[in-house]
């Protein structure tokens, strides 16, 4: 990892200051932008405290209480809305256009992409996205199809989340949001974030500058029908969907961000299994 | 890496030998028993049989090919001390097949796509087996096994998709399905049977 020694952290958080500084004043002028960029980076906690982990499942769950009240309400919703939804779109539409819309969604999200590459240092991830972007726009046709890929460009995706986790940013409690389901708080605050970093939400005006949300909604009811089964069965036939949903995205995350898991710890060998 | 080639050779071999012959756990015959795993799991999602048909096969692959009784030893956590020796082999039957059920309504997913073995490295005293999952219109993912010959042959012990760990998935599943029944273990065997 880029910045990874505990020697360094004087360093990075110069190099991380710095980088909101430049990305406050090259992209955003106004000041409302620049406190609430600051706010959210504060937000994510910089210098968290080391949190207690649930010895069984590793995981920081201080709000639980509080979490599980908007687990019971994204669940509702899903039920009443997202799920029939989902459904709608995805017999209504062929598969051929919904992934033309998931990848219309991608290629708008790839700038994005590039500049949280580049404010982690990640050379290998703004060359891939900047290539991707220029060939999926220009022979993609806008992006609807993903050529890069079929010439072995393969799909780099990253958010301002992983790059405040580059920078040395703990992950901080877990979160449960409304509507978007589960986060940490330095997710979250790279959410807040990453509504600033697309340069293409500054480069066009409307009607264009809504092309990007439509597409991502109609993107989003394509994965929630496209998993249909799967999603059904975290949140409607476990036992406790709240804690099952919390798991598989911990695990998940820490996953795409290269963390250990703990499930380094499991042992074969150290388990009474007789009887079983 | 392993060359599509080789690949293919293991898989024939593997055919040829079965997943209970190895005595030492090795690298190749880790990965010969995930290679053999793959060829059965590629066979019944391309067998078109009907989902209960593909469900019993997937049953009779879990129970072929993993270590069932750690995992499902593993799953019950703590609360297997207090379970009886009877509750225990209940609680393994009605868990394999429920195994089965939720992770082949998964594999059905993967009809028309397809798991290949790249590579396999020694961890402690057992293997990890990576394999990648390409299907239909979706970037490739990782699936890991890792594999030991804890049960005196060589079976996978737990499956990693994307970082998603079976054993703390489905610890996390019994734990709470436990709390739900006031961690009566005999409630909790009937809703598992009920569920699968």
């Amino acid at each position: 990892m880029l910045w990874a020694s505990t020697r360094n952290r004087l360093t990075r958080h110069k190099v991380f200051c710095w980088g909101i500084l430049l990305l406050a004043s090259s992209q955003f002028g106004s000041v409302a932008r620049l406190c609430l960029l600051i706010g959210a980076v504060s937000l994510s906690g910089c210098a968290a405290s080391g949190p207690d982990l649930d010895p069984h499942n590793g995981i920081y769950d201080p709000n639980e209480a509080a979490n599980r009240k908007v687990h019971n309400f994204n669940r509702g919703l899903d039920r009443t809305l997202v799920r029939p939804a989902s459904k709608g779109y995805t017999s209504v539409l062929p598969d051929e256009v919904e992934d033309s819309i998931g990848n219309f969604a991608t290629n708008l999200g790839t700038p994005s992409v590039g500049i949280n590459s580049l404010l982690q240092g990640d050379m290998q991830g703004v060359g891939l996205s900047a290539t991707r972007f220029l060939l999926n726009s220009t022979l993609g046709l806008f992006g609807l199809i993903d050529v890069a890929s079929e010439f072995g460009v393969d799909e780099h995706d990253t958010n301002f989340g992983e790059t405040l986790h580059v920078w040395g940013a703990t992950e901080g409690p877990y979160v449960e949001l409304p509507f978007l389901g589960p986060s940490t708080q330095r997710d979250v605050a790279g959410k807040v974030v990453d509504l600033f970093t697309n340069p293409l939400s500054y480069a066009l005006d409307s009607p264009e500058s809504y092309y990007s949300p439509a597409a991502s909604i109609g993107s989003g009811l394509g994965t929630r029908g496209r998993y249909a089964d799967t999603i059904d069965s975290v949140l409607y036939d476990s036992a406790d969907s709240y804690a099952q949903a919390r798991l598989i995205y911990m695990q998940n995350r820490r996953f795409e961000l290269g963390q250990e898991d703990q499930s380094a710890e499991i042992d074969p060998f150290e388990l009474d299994t007789q009887g079983f | 890496m392993m060359k599509r080639r080789d690949f293919t050779l293991a898989l024939g071999a593997a055919a040829l030998i079965g997943p209970q012959s190895a005595v030492a756990l090795t690298e190749s015959s880790a990965e010969r028993l995930i290679s053999n795993l793959v060829g059965d799991i590629n066979r019944v999602i391309a067998s078109g049989k009907s989902e209960k048909g593909m469900f019993r096969e997937f049953e009779r692959i879990f129970g072929n090919y993993s270590d069932t009784s750690y995992i499902a030893a593993y799953a019950m956590g703590v609360d297997a001390r207090r379970a009886s020796t009877s509750q225990k082999r209940a609680f393994s039957k009605a868990f394999q097949t429920y195994v089965a059920r939720k992770y082949g309504s998964r594999f059905r997913e993967f009809i028309g796509g397809r798991l290949e073995v790249t590579g396999v490295k020694k961890v402690k005293k057992w293997f990890e087996v990576s394999t990648v999952a390409y299907l239909k219109g979706q970037s490739p993912f990782e699936v890991t096994f890792q594999v030991s010959n804890r049960s005196g042959k060589d079976l996978f012990f737990n499956m990693f998709i994307e970082g998603i760990n079976l054993l703390l998935t489905e610890r996390t599943e019994i734990g709470a399905l436990l709390d739900r029944n006031g961690g009566d273990i005999d409630k909790m065997i009937a809703a598992l049977k009920a569920s699968a």
